[in-house]
């Protein structure tokens, strides 16, 4: 069964001025549904005809790995974005982002700094692991936390792409671009 | 062009952003004078910058680039990464030129014919490195002993490193990071690939092929 670009829930314009709607089109329009093609021409006559992204993330390897993960990466990242966001964590979240990190504001520092040294091609989440605790980490090019047991609440995409057009090299202002999208209403839900 | 800002906070031991010997418009419209600007000036430099910094004072202080290639698994990635995108980039501003490739000559023409049969079969082989190196990375024409070969690395790994898997000079590399193409070409790598060859400077891949 082929996999399908999921629909975005707002339109391409919705995050301008912070990601602005020529970004929009080509990244998820062209990368985005690039990988989903990519993945989709892979599949067939491999292991995974049947597996769902979660599988593909867990099992595979180069190309079906790479596409997959991208696929599920890109659809989990647009849609923890948001033109009009909760602008903090409340509740469990907050207490837990509070007791693991001391606050909001240096949470958003670490994370921030995770995002901007990730040499390279990649991705910066937070992560609730096991014991559920909640950790910052980094994985390079299409790397996922499903694949070290870990559950991502939330991830910012510093692959050139996601930033270059706005930003060029200033990829510290694309993260600061970044926090004042990201909808926390749709993190307190994964957690 | 001006390094200024470079000169004024670095040592005489340090490395030095060397001039590009054309314009930034030179290489129009394969590579736009926006991404020549941007690259040379802010992700060249910042990788010159940040390589200073990484060896100062340590024992790399005053060592040629390449003795630092050689040695980066003893040091913090910051040396790796650093001296990678100086000496990469170094080499991919002087492997082009503006009016038009021209042509590989004498014994590296005899060799890209032994090693790949031809100059488009080579120009194949090396485009789709170029093409499927996953994330950010280079593709290279390598000079291994006699041989010739086509191989990719990831970030700014390059095949004079010692934790490259890679080995051998390096005498033709394309940057595939997206900053290399995003303004101009944007998903389309392939692209970029192709207006690449309508740049090189082969004089510059003999004299690497030769020493
Ligand atoms: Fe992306
Ligand atoms: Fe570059």
């Amino acid at each position: 069964m082929a996999f399908e670009l999921p629909k975005l829930p707002y339109a391409l314009d919705a995050l301008e001025p912070h990601i602005s709607k020529k970004t929009l089109e080509f990244h998820y329009g062209k990368h985005h549904q690039g990988y989903v093609t990519k993945l989709n021409g892979l599949i067939p006559g491999s292991p995974f005809e049947n597996a769902d992204l979660e599988e593909i993330i867990k099992k595979s390897e180069g190309g079906i790995f790479n596409n997959g993960a991208q696929v599920w990466n890109h659809t989990f990242y647009f849609f923890q974005l948001s033109g009009s966001p909760k602008t903090a964590p409340e509740g469990a979240l907050k207490s837990a982002i509070e007791r693991d990190f001391g606050s909001l504001e240096s949470f958003k520092e670490k994370f921030s700094n995770a995002a901007a040294t990730l040499f390279g091609s990649g991705w910066a989440w937070l992560v609730k692991n096991a014991d559920g605790k909640l950790e910052i980490i980094q994985t390079a090019n299409a790397g996922n936390p499903l694949r070290e047991g870990k559950t991502p609440l939330l991830t910012c995409d510093v692959w050139e792409h996601a930033y270059y057009l706005d930003k060029q090299n200033l990829r510290p202002t694309y993260i600061e671009e970044f926090w004042r999208v990201l909808d926390w209403g749709v993190v307190e839900s994964r957690f | 062009m001006k390094n200024i800002e470079l000169q004024k906070t670095i040592s005489d031991m340090s490395f030095i952003q060397p001039e590009l010997k054309y314009d930034y418009t030179a290489l129009e419209p394969y590579i736009d004078a926006r991404t020549m600007e941007i690259h040379y000036t802010k992700h060249h430099a910042g990788y010159t910058n940040n390589l200073n910094k990484a060896i100062e004072g340590t024992e790399l202080d005053g060592k040629t680039i390449e003795e630092v290639l050689s040695v980066v698994s003893k040091f913090p990635a910051a040396v790796r990464n650093n001296a990678g995108g100086f000496y990469n980039h170094n080499l991919y501003w002087e492997v082009m030129q503006p009016g038009g490739s021209s042509e590989p000559k004498g014994e590296l023409a005899d060799a890209i014919n032994s090693a790949f049969g031809s100059l488009d079969a080579f120009k194949d082989v090396f485009s789709k490195a170029a093409a499927t190196r996953f994330g950010s990375g280079w593709a290279w024409l390598i000079k291994d002993g006699n041989e010739l070969k086509v191989e990719s690395t990831p970030n700014q790994d390059n095949p004079l490193m010692d934790v490259s898997d890679v080995k051998g000079t390096p005498i033709l590399g394309i940057d595939v990071w997206e900053h290399a193409y995003y303004l101009n070409y944007q998903n389309r790598r392939p692209e970029y690939i192709e207006a690449f060859w309508k740049v090189i400077n082969w004089d510059e891949v003999d004299r690497r092929f030769k020493g």
